[in-house]
């Protein structure tokens, strides 16, 4: 039987994520992919940012970094050119990753950096007590939007696409074997990826939003969380409100770390003509 | 720092004398941003790096560039990144993160006037105290100067020995006048220059503490990859790297931080001396107006006025004691700065009201003149 403890830091437990919370199910299908892609926990380093999703890096068993808040990226982009052949993967929230950290995730996203970015969205800012978040829906509520919020969301895995990442992806932690499939996916990829995880906050989100129970969470997320093909595929009126998942761009070009990698052995080859 | 080094002379920037010396120490990764006047850094060590397996990369914004030095350094590179006032700014928050989970690297601050934009092109000492007190929590902090390029390059390989050593970034606080400045120093022989590398532990990776302190106090950070699996957090952390809400644990986090750069105060400080044998006046100066104070000390000697000069190569930890020792003996001391007097306070706390304390400040973008400081050596005399 597969020993989830062989990968967590079993004297760290318990977590201090709330009851409900779906951090610790995304925890486990990283654990299941590593595993499955046979990576080893001393070439695995996690790098996180400030906030719930970021204390993952407290209980994986493997190298981890927890930084400041928005700033995982920038470390992560240090740790994987210092040592390119570590697997470094990135644990953010969407406060972290699109609002405090935004320019970082553009920019590795063009630089498309070998990093694999599990961003957990979970619609607010938890760990701060529900304040209203870049990917806070117009109209919900937020200990900072009493009245509802009045700004537009951002699209965090269509700016990741825009921005030039080669593989984006979007989840949620009640599909969770289309998710281990997406993390796996994620870090197979050679490039700059992104899995968008889409998971409930019921203390600080649900309960401002009339989704007060972790199964009122997870009943939205099973009914509005929709395969990006099936979508496709439904009548206009059907489509009202749900949020398309699965592999939603996956395209190959030139990886910053490697091609760093060929500019050190280029130089290396002229100096030895010259000599 | 050797006196006369025998060695290759060259004609060099200040700037990239200090890129120059960061490969001797073994740097082998920058992360940075653009700014004057600090740039010649980066773009002496763009061309560098690669040719010797290293890595540059200019980050989007300062804040990443520190990130990214943390980020290296614990992949086990030594690592750089070069700045000036604003941009140092940005880096403080990062900065602090290296000093909680003591992380080596080394931050340049090629000082111009502030605040905010400022003077970009235009020599200051205005981030003298922002070294010290610029990002939040009590700390200890190692910041050292430079008066020539040959000290630019000097003090960078000692700031990496210093990082490696304590396990902390070290501050370089240079100046428009020296980072801008041309002249002839000497690049010495390979293998003549003293480099301390990174500890690695001995203990097997089950029996491994990456915060507990060794026999002088610092810990062992392994570098990542190597089997010993640990966390680094910027939260206060017990001895396993962990947080922790425990009290005790806590204070002893706060205190290490501070005590492990004011325990090793003398192996960090470092000064010069001029004429300050039976001085009546002494002046402290640093960075490019110390050149200006050796000229006004001499001066002041030729015209029989009993004047002397320190110079503090090592700024924080700040030298109390020399200053206190020094204080006993003089009348007065004279500190010409580029900025409004922020060592001058240094000077006077560690002075006790044993010395008068006189202030020569400059904040137009100009140089302090040898004249200016000799004019106010003549009126404390």
């Amino acid at each position: 039987m597969f020993n989830y403890l062989d990968y967590v830091r079993e004297k760290n437990l318990p977590h201090i994520w709330c009851s409900g919370c779906g951090d610790g199910i995304i925890l486990k299908a990283l654990i299941r992919s590593l595993k499955k892609l046979g990576i080893s926990k001393d070439e695995a380093v996690m790098v996180s940012g400030i906030g719930c999703a970021s204390r993952t890096a407290g209980y994986i068993d493997i190298n981890t970094l927890h930084t400041t808040h928005g700033r995982a990226i920038a470390f992560a982009t240090g740790v994987k050119l210092a040592k390119p052949n570590l697997h470094v993967i990135v644990v953010t929230g969407d406060g972290d990753a699109t609002a405090i950290g935004g320019n970082h995730y553009i920019h590795a996203a063009r630089r498309n950096i070998d990093l694999t970015v599990l961003l957990y969205n979970n619609f607010i800012y938890g760990m701060t007590g529900g304040q209203v978040s870049p990917t806070t829906p117009r109209g919900k509520m937020a200990s900072t939007a009493p009245f509802g919020n009045l700004e537009p969301s951002f699209n965090i895995a269509g700016l990741a696409q825009a921005a030039g990442a080669s593989f984006v992806a979007l989840g949620d932690v009640y599909h969770v074997q289309q998710l281990d499939k997406l993390i796996a996916s994620a870090l197979q990829k050679k490039g700059f990826s992104v899995v968008e995880i889409l998971t409930p906050c019921p203390t600080a989100y649900g309960r401002r939003n009339k989704q007060a129970t972790p199964v009122d969470m997870m009943n939205w997320l099973k009914d509005n969380v929709v395969l990006k093909d099936k979508l496709d595929k439904m009548a206009e009126d059907e489509k009202a409100g749900k949020i398309a998942s699965g592999v939603l761009w996956d395209v190959e070009k030139p990886e910053f770390t490697s091609e760093y990698g060929k500019l050190i052995a280029r130089l290396k080859t002229e100096k030895q003509t010259k000599e | 720092m050797s006196k006369s080094p025998t060695g290759k002379i060259v004609m060099m920037q200040g700037n990239d004398a200090c890129a120059e010396g960061a490969i001797w120490a073994g740097c082998r990764f920058f992360a940075g941003y653009p700014i004057t006047p600090s740039s010649e850094i980066a773009e002496y060590l763009v061309r560098k790096l690669p040719k010797i397996g290293g890595t540059f990369i200019q980050m989007e914004d300062e804040i990443a560039a520190m990130g990214a030095i943390i980020g290296a350094s614990l992949a086990g590179a030594k690592a750089l990144t070069a700045t000036s006032g604003p941009g140092f700014s940005l880096k403080q928050e990062n900065l602090g993160h290296a000093v909680m989970a003591e992380v080596p690297c080394v931050v340049v601050d090629v000082q111009r006037g502030g605040p905010s934009t400022g003077t970009p092109t235009l020599p200051a000492q205005m981030d003298m105290q922002q070294a010290r007190w610029g990002s939040h929590g009590d700390h200890g902090v190692i910041a050292l100067s430079a008066a020539s390029a040959q000290e630019m390059f000097e003090q960078t390989i000692r700031a990496f020995n210093l990082a490696e050593t304590y396990m902390t970034p070290v501050i370089l606080l240079f100046d428009e006048i020296v980072g801008h400045m041309t002249e002839r120093m000497v690049l010495p022989e390979k293998g003549s220059v003293e480099i301390v590398n990174r500890r690695h532990p001995e203990k097997s990776p089950d029996k491994y503490f990456p915060y507990e302190k060794t026999e002088n106090g610092i810990p062992i950070l392994a570098n990542f990859g190597t089997g010993y699996r640990y966390n680094v957090t910027g939260l206060c952390h017990d001895d396993s790297g962990f947080p922790t809400n425990d009290s005790k644990k806590i204070e002893a986090n706060i205190i290490h931080l501070t005590e492990k750069i004011e325990r090793h105060r003398k192996d960090i400080i470092r000064w010069r001396e001029l004429y300050l044998d039976g001085a009546e006046v002494a002046v402290f100066a640093y960075g490019g107006v110390a050149r200006s104070a050796r000229r006004a000390v001499k001066e002041c000697r030729e015209a029989g006025i009993k004047a002397g000069l320190f110079e503090p190569t090592t700024i924080w930890p700040f030298p109390s004691e020399e200053i206190l020792d020094i204080a006993g003996r003089v009348k007065a001391f004279v500190v010409p700065e580029l900025n409004l007097g922020q060592m001058a306070r240094e000077v006077e706390l560690a002075a006790k009201c044993r010395a008068e304390i006189h202030k020569v400040n400059r904040v137009d973008g100009d140089p302090i003149t040898p004249k200016q400081i000799v004019d106010k050596i003549r009126e404390v005399v």
